[in-house]
């Protein structure tokens, strides 16, 4: 029996990053509380879930069942209910990643729980869990109390802190096979399409963003190039995709994805509201403008104000050098122009 | 099978507009409504253009519904002039919380009985990305939330495409069902002059929620708490290597 349950995900490379998120902050609200962990795979982790030791959650759960063997999220959320009834579990954690905003509110009704969704920080007061989380795309932070006996939380991606354990645990499995029917797996992941070769905004460390400052499709090859040097992903603000000049995978903001990364770089982009919405929890922004008024500079760590054309290339080379790295071809060429 | 009329239950929020800088009440829970400028929730745009587009290909009508205040038939009524046949206010003064706001969507569709409910990803207040799955729950409907891309077959086949971390996912389901829509899946039409003066006199419909116990309550609101360092540089050499420094040293990031 395990009385708070963290719920991993995972991805070609492993266990998310998210998951190992959620696996630690579960171990610090259970320190806390002095109750037990156990970690639960869905669709795809199983194999994975003895990672969670790293973690120090010894305690690691398998949903079998022939019909989860294709990702269906109402089907996951049925054996879930009926494993936390089993475990009588009365905390359950997940990364808000695509599929945890939409498994924990299912979840969460199935059982008639309290659920607060996008958490950026969980505090144990008076012994009893609150969740703070943004609201207003950012504007306001809430402080939110579950009133029923289970409460389920989603932790934003990148917030939370992955720390690995000194020494690390022994985990004992145990399978859990839920009594599912095939009507109640209907939506089933037909495929996954994976964009190849491109690293996703949402699991990026930096992020090089391009604005309306670009002034065009044909600039944005600084930023991937940037991206590139520093090991980042692209983004783009509303204005750039909107405009045609980058697709809407790329987009942060309150319309597209909200991110967190350690270190986002805003090259042109003014700071609409909106866009400080999506990428305003990153840890260290850089915002590069030549409008000293931007609002892009109220929210930034450090900011450079210049005209982008001027900075972006003699930035890149300055960052090749310390990096050690070659300077990227784009640049180079501009440099030899010059 | 043939194509069949449908009943389209299409959900829109009514929010504080995108740009507006909420202050917070005097009670430290709440926001001061008085003093904002209110709208249709952004997404729900793109979810009342693909409930009008199912409507013109099957046939059948769409109901927009909104969970909300007196002042919310703003936002019914330019749902009436864009097209849909019918409108309906279920009046709320924000006592309810999210999962309120669910019942109350279920409570409705339990009596309309449509085939196919659609809403946007999120409304752009609390940002939650919750209520297609709540609603679907509590309708014992499948959902499919964040779509960028949907199919309806003849049979009732559904083929949703959604986004997901480094790429997306294709999902398969059928109807009844609920689906939240993303930007990108459709470009919103706009209301015609001639129809938003005839929206002024068609009917809208008005019903109370169920009773509903809150299952969260918001005990504090602040605004968040600036602690960025706020180093503005210029944009010369001495600059940039002071930049590089910094991130490195100071932020250590790189």
């Amino acid at each position: 029996m395990a009385a708070i349950l963290a719920l991993v995900e995972a991805d070609p490379r492993g266990l998310k990053r998210s998951s190992c998120e959620v696996l630690t902050a579960a171990r610090t609200v259970a320190e806390q509380l002095r109750s037990s962990v156990a970690a639960v795979a869905l669709t795809g982790a199983a194999e994975l879930l003895e990672q969670a030791a790293l973690y120090g959650v010894s305690e690691g759960i398998v949903l079998e069942h022939e019909l989860l063997e294709r990702y269906s999220m109402p089907g996951m959320a049925a054996a879930l209910a009926q494993l936390i009834e089993h475990e009588q579990a009365h905390i359950v954690l997940m990364a808000a990643t695509a599929r945890g905003k939409e498994l924990m509110p299912r979840l969460a009704a199935k059982l008639r729980a309290g659920y607060a969704p996008d958490c950026v920080e969980l505090l144990v007061h008076d012994g009893q869990l609150l969740a703070r989380r943004p609201i207003y795309a950012g504007k306001v932070i809430a402080t939110v109390r579950l009133r029923t006996a289970l409460h389920l939380y989603a932790l934003r991606p990148n917030v939370f802190t992955a720390r690995p354990v000194e020494k690390p645990v022994s985990m004992v499995l145990r399978r859990f096979r839920p009594h599912l029917s095939p009507g109640e797996c209907s939506a089933v992941v037909r495929e996954v399409l994976r964009s190849e070769g491109k690293l996703d905004v949402l699991e990026a460390d930096i992020i090089v963003s391009g604005g309306r400052g670009m002034r065009g499709p044909e600039h944005f090859w600084m930023v991937e190039e940037l991206a590139q040097l520093l090991g980042g992903a692209v983004g783009a603000s509303r204005a750039a995709v909107d405009a045609g000049w980058r697709p809407h995978s790329e987009q942060i903001g309150q319309t597209g994805k909200t991110v967190s990364p350690t270190l986002y770089i805003a090259c042109g982009i003014s700071g609409a509201i909106q866009h400080l919405a999506g990428m305003s929890s990153s840890k260290v922004i850089v915002a590069i403008n030549k409008d000293p008024e931007a609002p892009i500079f109220k929210v930034a760590d450090y900011g450079v104000v210049g005209d982008l054309f001027d900075v972006l290339p003699r930035l890149a080379v300055k960052l090749a050098h310390f990096l050690g790295k070659p300077v990227p071809e784009g640049f180079r060429r501009v440099l030899e122009r010059n | 099978m043939l194509l069949v009329p449908m009943r389209v239950m299409v959900c829109l929020s009514y929010v504080p507009d995108t740009a507006a800088r909420p202050r917070i009440a005097a009670d430290g829970k709440q926001i001061e409504r008085t003093e904002l400028k209110f709208i249709m929730n952004p997404y729900d745009e793109y979810a009342l253009e693909e409930a009008l587009r199912v409507r013109e290909r099957f046939g059948g009508e769409v109901l927009a519904v909104c969970v909300g205040p007196v002042g919310a038939t703003e936002i019914l009524r330019t749902a009436l002039a864009l097209g849909a046949e019918r409108a309906l206010l279920v009046r709320d003064e924000g006592t309810l919380d999210s999962f309120g706001v669910a019942m109350a969507l279920a409570h409705v569709a339990q009596h309309y009985r449509p085939e196919l409910i659609l809403m946007g990803r999120q409304s752009i207040d609390f940002d939650s990305f919750q209520m297609a799955s709540t609603v679907g729950e509590l309708l014992g409907f499948p959902s499919v939330s964040v779509v960028s891309r949907l199919t309806i077959g003849e049979g009732g086949t559904v083929v949703a495409e959604r986004d997901i971390e480094g790429g997306k996912e294709i999902v398969e389901t059928q109807l009844p069902c609920v689906i939240s829509v993303q930007k990108g899946i459709n470009e919103p039409r706009y209301p015609k002059l001639p129809d938003i003066i005839k929206a002024k006199s068609k009917p809208i419909e008005e019903i109370e929620p169920p009773a509903v116990e809150p299952v969260s309550e918001i005990v504090a609101m602040e605004l968040p708490q600036q602690q960025r360092r706020g180093r503005i540089l210029g944009s010369s050499d001495e600059d940039l290597d002071e930049l590089i420094r910094l991130l490195h040293e100071e932020a250590k990031v790189i």
